[in-house]
């Protein structure tokens, strides 16, 4: 599930702040300097050696320095830009079989220690219910670790100058291209997080992540219409590098009715396409409901996945952890343990994977301290394994943890969350336009549209940003209104053909909700071109007084 | 850094600006204390306890501003955050839509803090979820189930006189009851400022009932139904739809509001001439701040729309400086008039029809027309002669709020709702609506 609360930071410091800055980055030398290692092992052992006084059987202690910038940008303005600094403690602790959990932002020794002693009551508070002991896998401590995401270029040393201009130039050149109205955003945040527990680990990590999401409306006031484009980028875990695109990152979309790009964005040249299909959508022709043969983009399917696979093999949502909120799952485990359940065709294979370089979800090790990793999920169309965290891999026979615990704030706890979860590529040499030219009766769907699936990851409807009719082996002509309805097993089953390496590409998320309190993460989903064979396609069209 | 009281408070915000040598400076600051416990499986699966306090300063130089928050309260730290909002105002080139910080305020508290509900602890958290699966379990089902309560305080301030502060508590409580072998699944949600309004046995027993009912849904055909939407269900549908009253937005052709050949619908009758929603401060069920956190400005008691017509369109102070309006905080509640029947009422009333209990996942389509997509969950029924006669499979809809509000039988008796993705606080009734549009089945239970 997708939730905007992320956002929140920027819009409470919005509103009427509208702000166009130009200029050199701010503090950045200040931004660059972490918090001492040293100084942050003092923290956490103050922590532990509390929470073990007060009785805790383990403890694990999380110290997050979490740094933001948000530039927003209209038309010609920059209207806002935001710098986030937030710091704090989080210890969990298990004390008579339950979990227990506290946060603080103040980073004294004592602090944290009364924090640790406070997650112990409430762990013992929580004991009483208890209908079973936490059992965690074991893990074995790592000594004194650190990671970084491999980046090129600072996105805290570039300066907002050079940024705005960026993100001005873009709504500028949409603006040209037809569309009346821009916006563009540039998300930019610096995660790190130190790890400690009693199992002797001290992991110390720094991730850097990117969005540059933009929107082109055109508006016809004659008729009273408005179409947007959304861009075609993805959000990304590597440096500001990835705006330097070069001609290997681009590439045309089947029939060449757009750019596509891959480990790098020109957000200049998208806007610019943005502007001129915003125009163009406010002309195309209404889609006939009916069956259709799929065609759908990464830029797309990687959003149908997520909710269809990602979520649905979610272990703690197939045990009911969260049947509260986001629901269950309809991958039960009697479906897993019958090594038969037919998730997709044959050819459908997915891989959750942690260590993917530029992935969202790409870590050196978990919020449990658990080194990132690899494994299938779907093989052959069959449902062989789930995502598990460390208090649920005995449930899935598994001696270790997939890895898969994340917080999205010092002050959250860390549970399941999903990893980069991925359709592999077809093993057969296949471009989109080969793809198409097999289709006699179809829709190209390219970018992420509206969004919704069920509770149990079955019903679901999806629109996209562009589609186009797909005739007799050809494309023809760009379409509007369209959204397909399907159910999971239903599609994954249609699914009856997959482009090759050439064209696997990731898209993603930096706001996938779930939990009470409810937290977002973010995380990739690559895949190739994929078709998918007669569908329903609904017209979404509709008339208001 | 502990809860603020008003006189400490208004020292940091004085620090704050008397550290900055800018033309205007403004300061937020946003601490609380939030408790929780989550329980699945009818055991506790995590309870937290997180405290914390939130600075955003923004300065201007001129028509030139930077903003930059911190959640340290010492020296060094408040001084770091001002130099930082310097810095980028300083390199900022004029806004041409800047607007000066706002004058002097007058903010009319609202009754927005119980002691009650400041008192909670872990025991009581502990008792909730214990009421709650004691009573799952003494009827054979499955409960997961959140309870949360909130302590804190706001503080606005800026450098032209205004001052705002109020502390604020707030509960919520949602128990999802399913039966063991998951064919049945039902629902609720509390919400309250005041502990004193909660009980978590008789919220329970509300889900237990429904999961005992819901058992052995039957397929009906997707179709338009005359529907009996409870207030949950519908709080998100409308709750969305508000965020389409921007004036701007409207006034520039992109929104359900906008004139055809330019301008905006504000004062057309787009709705059922029963629909009457507003905003208040004030009222006793849904307090809210007197002042909106982004603008500073105060809020008013304002109609939004009475009678089915367009009443009000929310401004940001440039756009009401430019279209000659006045501007004011933005909302934090919508109140929906209805009548004295309870959904109970609605039902013996109804001689075809689906009451829905719960609606999940709703995304907008279409923002031309609004056109939402969602689907119906925990408790989905068919009635029958004023009875419900059997349990249902869940729907996928396809439906505009604008639609569903003008066809409008009967509404019930309003009641407070926790929105989960709105940021409103709601008071609204169950609704009776004809022709409402289900386009798909889901075997999700």
């Amino acid at each position: 599930m997708e939730r905007r609360s992320f956002l929140k930071v920027g819009a409470a410091a919005g509103g009427s702040l509208l702000i166009p800055v130009f200029g050199n980055a701010i503090a950045a030398e200040e931004l660059l300097n972490p918090m001492a290692v040293q100084f942050k092992k003092s923290l956490a052992d103050a922590a532990m050696n509390a929470a073990t006084k007060a009785g805790a059987s383990y403890c694990d202690v999380r110290i997050g320095r979490y740094l933001n910038q948000f530039i927003t940008t209209r038309d010609l303005n920059v209207e806002n830009i935001v710098n986030t600094e937030s710091s704090g403690v989080g210890v969990r602790v298990i004390a008579g079989g339950a979990y227990g959990f506290c946060s603080t932002n103040i980073m004294t020794m004592d602090s944290v220690a009364e924090a640790a002693r406070q997650a112990v009551a409430i762990a013992k508070a929580n004991a009483k219910l208890q209908t079973e002991p936490v059992q965690l896998a074991p893990v074995r401590g790592v000594g004194e670790v650190a990671w970084a995401t491999p980046f090129k270029k600072d996105w805290r040393t570039v300066p907002i100058k050079e940024k705005a201009e960026m993100l001005i130039a873009a709504n500028k050149a949409g603006m040209d291209a037809g569309a009346n109205f821009m916006q563009s955003m540039l998300f930019q945040v610096n995660q790190q997080k130190y790890f400690a527990s009693t199992d002797g680990s001290y992991i110390d990590q720094d991730m850097h992540r990117l969005w540059s999401p933009l929107t082109a409306t055109a508006v016809d006031k004659a008729t009273n219409r408005f179409r947007t484009r959304d861009g075609l980028s993805s959000p990304v875990s590597m440096g500001y590098e990835f705006f330097d695109a070069k001609p290997e990152n681009k590439f045309k979309a089947a029939g060449g009715v757009t750019t596509l790009y891959k480990g790098a964005h020109d957000l200049i040249e998208d806007a610019r396409a943005a502007g001129r299909q915003a125009k163009e959508k406010l002309t195309a022709k209404s889609v006939e409901p009916g069956k259709y043969d799929l065609v759908l983009s990464p830029e797309h399917l990687f959003l149908t996945i997520h909710e269809s696979v990602g979520h649905a093999t979610e272990l703690d949502r197939v045990l009911g952890y969260e049947a509260n909120y986001a629901g269950t799952s309809f991958a039960t485990l009697d479906k897993w343990q019958s090594k038969k359940f037919k998730y997709g065709s044959e050819r459908v294979n997915f891989v959750a994977d942690r260590t993917t370089p530029g992935s969202l979800a790409c870590v050196g090790y978990d919020d449990e301290g658990v080194p990132a990793k690899r494994w299938d999920i779907i093989k052959d169309g069959i449902l062989v394994n789930y995502q598990a965290t460390r208090d649920q891999a005995h449930v899935i026979g598994e001696k270790e943890s997939h890895g898969c615990s994340y917080a999205d704030s010092w002050s959250s706890v860390q549970f399941q969350r999903m990893p980069n979860v991925s359709l592999q590529a077809g093993k057969k040499p296949l471009t989109p336009d080969d793809m198409i030219k097999d289709v006699k009766k179809g829709i190209y769907i390219l970018g992420r549209g509206s969004f919704s699936i069920d509770q149990q990851r079955y019903n679901f409807q999806f629109g996209g940003q562009l589609y186009f009719e797909i005739k007799n082996g050809k494309i023809t002509n760009p379409l509007e209104d369209v959204a397909y309805q399907s159910n999971t097993q239903e599609f994954w089953n249609a699914c009856s053909a997959l482009c090759d390496e050439r064209d696997w590409r990731m898209g993603g998320s930096f706001f996938d909700g779930k939990g009470q309190p409810s937290q977002v993460s973010c995380v990739s989903h690559g895949s190739p071109t994929t078709r998918f064979n007669g569908i329903n396609v609904i017209n979404t069209a509709r008339k208001i007084g | 850094m502990k809860m603020l009281n008003q006189q400490e408070a208004k020292a940091v915000c004085d620090k704050v600006m008397a550290l900055s040598k800018a033309d205007e400076c403004r300061v937020q600051i946003s601490g609380n204390r939030r408790g929780n416990i989550r329980y699945a499986r009818n055991s506790v699966s995590t309870a937290g306890l997180v405290e914390n306090t939130q600075l955003t300063v923004s300065v201007a130089f001129g028509k030139r501003q930077g903003t930059a928050s911190v959640n340290e309260f010492d020296d060094k730290s408040l001084e770091k955050a001002v130099r930082r909002a310097e810095e980028v105002a300083r390199l900022a080139p004029e806004n041409p839509e800047f607007v000066p910080a706002i004058k002097t305020q007058l903010y009319k508290s609202s009754n927005t803090y119980s002691a009650a509900t400041a008192a909670i602890d872990p025991e009581y958290r502990a008792e909730v979820a214990a009421q709650s699966i004691n009573s799952a379990r003494k009827k054979g089902l499955v409960a997961a189930g959140f309870f949360s309560d909130t302590t804190g305080f706001e503080t606005v301030a800026n450098s032209n006189g205004v001052f705002g502060y109020q502390t604020l508590t707030n509960l919520g409580f949602t128990v999802t009851t399913r039966t063991e072998d998951g064919r049945g699944s039902g629902w609720v949600t509390r919400s309250a400022n005041d502990a004193a309004k909660f009980d978590a046995r008789e919220a329970s027993d509300v889900a237990i009932e429904k999961a005992l009912k819901s058992v052995d849904a039957k397929a009906l055909e997707p179709g338009r139904y005359t529907v009996i939407l409870e207030p949950a269900a519908t709080s998100e549908i409308i709750g969305r739809m508000f965020g389409a009253f921007d004036a701007r937005q409207a006034d520039e052709g992109r929104s359900f509001l906008s004139k055809k050949g330019g301008g905006n619908r504000l004062g057309e009758k787009l709705f059922d001439e029963q629909v009457n929603l507003w905003a208040d401060p004030w009222n006793a069920d849904v307090p809210v701040l007197a002042w909106d956190n982004a603008s500073m400005l105060a809020r008013e008691r304002t109609d939004v729309i009475k009678g089915g017509k367009i009443e009000s369109l929310d401004y940001t102070d440039y756009w009401a400086q430019k279209q000659g309006k006045r501007a004011f905080g933005r909302h934090g509640n919508m109140i929906m008039s209805g009548g004295g029947k309870s959904t109970e009422e609605l039902i013996a009333s109804t001689k075809k029809g689906v009451l829905v209990t719960r609606t999940w996942y709703i995304r907008m389509v279409d923002p031309q027309s609004l056109l939402l997509t969602g689907l119906t969950r925990d408790g989905t029924f068919y009635i029958e002669n004023g009875k419900i006669k059997h349990p249902i499979k869940n729907f996928r809809f396809n439906e505009s709020p604008v639609t569903m509000l003008n066809n409008i039988d009967e509404l019930g008796k309003p009641v407070v709702i926790g929105g989960d993705e709105v940021r409103f606080q709601m008071m609204i009734p169950p609704m009776k609506v004809r022709d409402f549009n289900f386009t798909s089945l889901s075997d999700a239970v």
